[in-house]
């Protein structure tokens, strides 16, 4: 547990006036506040750093034994006295929600060090209103491999000890975030329940390489099929396709599979394409007898 | 409109310590929609977060209307943005060697 800096953490000086402290804190907060900087833990940090600050330097008492005790709070045995003092008054109000779900404060949002000294809870100063009327929201992420995410997958999460039954769609893309109506934190005074957003993370655990609904491969050639033409077998999501290579098949040409792609999200019957890309293999470690054979049909071509 | 998803403004106005003419305000601004049953206000629960947002907005930070409207405008674009770039990333991958 560290000693913290509440007039650093502010910008103020340790004479600063309650005004100085209180402008401080606003111009603070209107940079970090949580509903200004969505998904933001950095700013969320810096935010709950700049309330605890707020909390002690805008009240009297708390600032005033935060001046006389906190540097030597490790020490002091006036420190400890009046720590126990402040946790017997202290006791009876340790929890509360700040107002809503976007930015919800507890005694678990406070420094140790904080915790220690103050004994949590006892908001010096702010807002007074109500604690949020609409559910907390929840936010989660799972992990799926593309190959999960090709068709409609069942899963059953545990959040927050409730076992909530989910359908994954097909076709969901890399960080897509769905949100589940009403299965977040539930609501008080009769308030609706909060929401639950779940971020995917999906993971390509094939060779094909994905963009939306349509899907790509690079597929090697050996020489003498592209010269000549042939049959090919290629891998797809969906099984194994033959395909008819035509002759005097060019380095890089692209094919397209219709309907070889992924699914479209919440339409997957619908499928985009694959789309293959040939890469010509030149043989390699020639015998003497191919090259002699090569020679010939370079001189072939020089002559024609 | 399914009356059961409305929550009566007074209700709201009574749980979070606020002002009516706060709601007011924000309806003439075109920010919350409020509809209105046998002369009685609601809010449509699919709007409750936002709600939930001016608030801590107005209250906290002390913004006005008219910049909670501008931050809202803000935060949509930026949420826009963020979509560009998760889909712009995604497709970077095409060309990305393993």
């Amino acid at each position: 547990m560290d000693f913290v800096d509440y007039y650093k953490i502010l910008g103020v000086s340790k004479n600063a006036s309650e005004k100085e402290i209180k402008n401080a804190y606003r111009k603070l907060a209107r940079k970090y506040h949580p509903d200004l900087n969505p998904d933001n833990k950095e700013a969320e940090r810096k935010f709950k750093e700049i309330n605890e600050a707020h909390e002690v330097l805008a009240n009297k008492e708390n600032r005033k034994k935060y001046d006389k005790y906190g540097k030597d709070w490790k020490h002091g045995e006036e420190f400890e006295k009046a720590q126990q003092q402040q946790r017997q008054q202290q006791r009876s109000q340790r929890s509360y929600t700040h107002a809503g779900s976007g930015s919800s404060f507890t005694d678990d949002d406070f420094s140790d060090f904080f915790s220690s000294m103050f004994g949590g809870g006892g908001r010096a100063s702010g807002r007074s209103t109500g604690a949020g009327f609409k559910g907390q929201d929840f936010n989660a992420e799972l992990q799926l491999n593309l190959t999960d995410v090709y068709k409609p997958q069942q899963q059953i999460l545990t959040v927050n000890g409730k076992k909530i039954r989910l359908t994954i769609p097909a076709g969901v893309e890399n960080e897509q975030v769905i949100k589940i109506k009403g299965k977040g934190g539930e609501g008080l005074h009769g308030g609706p329940n909060g929401d639950l957003y779940i971020k995917f993370n999906v993971v390509n655990n094939t060779s094909f390489k994905r963009d939306g609904q349509n899907l790509y491969k690079e597929v090697e050639l050996d020489l003498y099929t592209a010269i000549l033409g042939g049959k090919i077998t290629v891998d797809t999501l969906d099984g194994k396709v033959k395909l008819n290579v035509a002759p005097e098949t060019e380095n890089g040409t692209k094919v397209r599979l219709k309907g070889k792609g992924f699914p479209v999200y919440k339409n997957q019957n619908n499928l985009g394409d694959l789309f293959l890309t040939y890469q010509i293999k030149l043989p390699t470690n020639l015998s003497e007898k191919e090259k002699d054979l090569f020679k010939k049909l370079q001189k072939i071509r020089n002559n024609e | 409109m399914n009356k059961e998803k409305l929550i009566q403004i007074e209700t709201l106005c009574v749980h979070y310590k606020i002002e009516f003419s706060f709601v007011e305000e924000l309806q003439h601004k075109g920010l919350l929609q409020v509809v209105v049953l046998e002369e009685r206000p609601y809010l449509h629960q699919d709007y409750l977060a936002d709600f939930e947002k001016m608030i801590r907005l107005h209250y906290d930070l002390n913004l006005n209307t008219e910049g909670i409207d501008i931050v809202f405008n803000l935060l949509k674009k930026e949420i826009e943005l963020r979509e560009e770039v998760k889909t712009l990333k995604n497709k970077l991958r095409l060309y990305e060697k393993e």
